[in-house]
C-alpha cells in the first residue's frame, strides 16, 4: 500500500493552479486566457481527487463532477463572447475591450 | 511503483502546462493542454478515482476540447487561411505533444501489464460515487443542470446575432 503521498500531489496542484494564473495574467489572447481558465478549473478538480482518495470519501469526485458542469458552462459562455467580441473589434486581445474604462 | 509512476505524469502534466501558456499560436497551445488534460486524467486513475479519470478524458479532452478547436477555425476565415493551416500543420509541430502522449500511453500499458491494479490507498470506485451523487447529493446535481442549462441558454443567446448575420450574408 504505497500511495501517492498527499503533500506532493497537493504541491502538483498548486504548481498547476499557478501555471494556470501566470497564463490568464500574461497571456493577452483571449482563447488562451480561456485554455489558461480551464488549467487552473483541472488543478482544483486535482486537488478535490487528492483529497477524496486520501480519505477514500466519494464527494471528491463529486466536487470534480461540480467542477467538470462548471468548466463546460464556462466555456460555452465564454466562447460565445469570444465570437462577439471577435465580430465587434476583429481582434482576440484582450486589451482591445478596455472601453468601460472601469 | 506508483510513486515513480506518479512522478512521471507530474513531470508531464507541468511540462505541458509549460508549454501551453508560451505557445504563441493558440491551436499549438491547445495541443499542450489536451497532454495536460490527459496526465490529469492518468494521475486521476493513479489515485484510485476511476470514474473521475473517465470523465476527464471524455468530456475534458474531448468535448471541450473539440469546442475549442471548432471556435479557433471559426476565428480564421479569409484568404490566408490556406497558407496558415499549411503553417500550423508543419510535422515539426506534432512531435513534443506525440512524445509525451507517447509517454502516457507507455505508462498505461505498463499498468496494464502488471495486471491492472494499482496500489492505490483508497479506490473510490463508481458506485459509491453514484450512490452519493444521488443521495445527499441530489440537490446539488440539479443545481448543476440547472447550470448548464443556463450555459446552453447564454451560449445560444450569445451566438445567435452571428448566426443572423452569417445567413444574411450568405443570402445577398
Amino acid at each position: 500500500m504505497t500511495g501517492v503521498p498527499m503533500e506532493q500531489g497537493l504541491l502538483l496542484s498548486a504548481i498547476l493552479f499557478v501555471l494556470g494564473l501566470t497564463g490568464v495574467l500574461v497571456r493577452r489572447n483571449l482563447i488562451m486566457i480561456l485554455m489558461s481558465l480551464e488549467v487552473m478549473l483541472n488543478a482544483t478538480g486535482l486537488a478535490f481527487i487528492m483529497a477524496g482518495s486520501r480519505w477514500g470519501q466519494a464527494d471528491g469526485q463529486i466536487m470534480f463532477l461540480l467542477i467538470l458542469t462548471l468548466a463546460a458552462a464556462e466555456i460555452g459562455v465564454g466562447l460565445g463572447l469570444v465570437l462577439q467580441i471577435f465580430h465587434r473589434f476583429k481582434t482576440l486581445d484582450a486589451d482591445a475591450v478596455d472601453e468601460m474604462q472601469g | 511503483m506508483v510513486l515513480i509512476l506518479f512522478y512521471i505524469t507530474s513531470a508531464v502534466a507541468i511540462f505541458a502546462t509549460v508549454m501551453m501558456i508560451t505557445r504563441l499560436n493558440a491551436i499549438h497551445g491547445l495541443l499542450y493542454l489536451i497532454l495536460s488534460l490527459l496526465a490529469a486524467g492518468v494521475l486521476f486513475f493513479l489515485l484510485g478515482a476511476y470514474f473521475a479519470a473517465v470523465l476527464e478524458v471524455i468530456i475534458y479532452a474531448g468535448a471541450i476540447m473539440v469546442v475549442f478547436v471548432f471556435v479557433i477555425m471559426m476565428l480564421n476565415q479569409g484568404q490566408k487561411t490556406l497558407a496558415q493551416e499549411r503553417a500550423w500543420l508543419k510535422p515539426g509541430i506534432w512531435i513534443g505533444p506525440s512524445l509525451l502522449a507517447l509517454i502516457l500511453l507507455t505508462e498505461m500499458l505498463l499498468i496494464i501489464v502488471q495486471g491492472g491494479n494499482v496500489a492505490s490507498a483508497h479506490v473510490v470506485d463508481s458506485k459509491a460515487v453514484g450512490i452519493a451523487l444521488y443521495g445527499p447529493y441530489l440537490l446539488a446535481v440539479e443545481l448543476a443542470s440547472m447550470l448548464l442549462l443556463t450555459g446552453l441558454v447564454g451560449a445560444y443567446h450569445l451566438g445567435k446575432p452571428l448566426l443572423n448575420a452569417a445567413k444574411a450574408g450568405g443570402n445577398s
